[in-house]
């Protein structure tokens, strides 16, 4: 085989496997759709964030609008906080509810943003101050179960 | 002699042999990487050694990764629809052949299609003096010929595992989307949010680059410690393909754990 034949395959072959990354990063991987442009990040403190994980997605209205940057344990207050970043496209009013939800029955839990009324909007390093923690299965069984138990029995 | 004493010097006499052969295949490694810049000198060698263990494999490469995508897809459905999620599928497609089945099944089929015969080729050169030769030359067979099939391993294994994963999940999108009938935007949209580039595929890449190294200077060291005889290179041959697969499968056990654990 003369050399220009081989210097023809092996380039192919390098082209088919850049290729094959390029497609693993577009279409397979999230390198397009997930990267935030510019952002700002703003803290929220929970009493408990269940299952909450860092890189979680942060959405509104089911639009994924940033992601959860991490988690810390405030031992002063001890709660739980944790930092938000925020695509820079979307400001969001000072009053915004941050609470964290599952998608689905055993799905992933992620933070959900419901705007409020404010004129002000979300500055970097703001502090979102309306939460509300991750519902706890167990918590919710037992608060039903003592319910049940102290009602009037049916006549 | 005690029989005891036999056994321990029989036991001591493996391992010492086994460190002593981890050694002097460091020794090469050490070696090869020392005369690269000379093995890239004549560049050409390098390209001839990726058609040779690159381009070649490509075919059985394709071949497997699409049968194993499309199985992916058959068992991942048929499991995934017990709890109502079988749109999930192109995500368990994409992770498992992204994170693990790319590069391992390619470095596996790797060892058995290049590094067997990297290991005959030099064996036999060996066998028939040809080493000896060109080192009577004054041509140092490390440059000339360990460096270039070396470089060439390392550089086929992250494009052929590429192309594997990128292969394997055509074959699984070709099960789920127009034969079981699972829904074509949800297989691609819960992929896409779910695998991410740098933790699934980048690390995918770092697994197959490391398994080209082993893979590659196992086959070697083994051609060129081969007995030069015909059952020497026949046994070296065996070798190549046990150790490769072995130190594959452990070393990704290493890799995945020191990838998680972050």
């Amino acid at each position: 085989m003369d050399k220009t034949t081989l210097d023809i395959w092996v380039g192919l072959f390098v082209a088919i496997g850049i290729a094959a990354l390029m497609g693993l990063a577009m279409k397979v991987g999230n390198l397009t759709s997930n990267t935030l442009g510019e952002t700002y990040s703003v803290t929220a403190n929970y009493e408990n964030i269940g299952g909450l994980k860092p890189r979680a997605p942060v959405k509104s209205s089911g639009v994924v609008v940033g992601r959860i940057d991490n988690i810390k344990f405030d031992t002063k207050a001890y709660q739980a906080v944790v930092t938000l970043k925020i695509d820079k496209r979307y400001p969001f009013p000072k009053d915004t509810f941050a609470n964290i939800y599952t998608s689905g029955l055993l799905g992933e839990q992620y933070i959900s943003l419901e705007a409020g009324g404010d004129d002000h909007f979300l500055k970097e390093g703001d502090r979102i101050s309306k939460t509300q923690d991750a519902v706890v299965l167990e918590k919710l069984i037992s608060q039903f179960l003592y319910n049940k138990a102290t009602e009037e029995p049916k006549k | 002699m005690n029989p005891i004493f036999k056994i321990l010097s029989n036991l001591g006499n493996q391992v010492t042999s086994r460190i002593w052969r981890l050694g002097s295949a460091t020794r090469l490694f050490l070696l090869t990487l020392i005369y690269s810049g000379e093995s890239f000198k004549r560049i050409h060698l390098t390209i001839r050694e990726i058609y040779f263990t690159g381009v070649m494999s490509l075919i059985i490469i394709v071949v497997s990764a699409f049968f194993v995508g499309m199985v992916l897809g058959l068992q991942g459905y048929y499991t995934l629809q017990k709890y109502g999620s079988s749109e999930s599928i192109g995500v368990l497609v994409a992770l498992a052949l992204l994170r693990e089945l790319g590069p391992v099944v390619t470095a596996l089929l790797f060892a058995g299609r290049a590094g067997t015969a990297i290991t005959a080729e030099i064996g036999l050169m060996k066998a028939t003096e040809q080493l000896s030769a060109m080192e009577m030359m004054a041509v140092s067979p490390i440059a000339r010929i360990i460096g270039p099939r070396f470089w060439a391993g390392v550089i086929s294994m992250p494009i052929l595992a590429s192309i594997f994963s990128m292969v394997g999940v055509m074959g699984g999108y070709l099960v789920a989307v127009p034969i079981i009938g699972v829904d074509h935007g949800a297989f691609w949209s819960q992929m896409n949010v779910n695998v991410d580039f740098r933790f699934d595929v980048i690390n995918g890449l770092i697994k197959s680059f490391v398994f080209g190294v082993a893979c590659t200077i196992i086959a070697l060291y083994e051609g060129y410690d081969a007995p030069p005889t015909a059952e020497g290179v026949s046994r070296a041959t065996t070798r190549t393909v046990v150790t490769s697969s072995l130190t594959v499968l452990g070393l990704d056990f290493i890799l995945t754990s020191f990838m998680i654990a972050h």
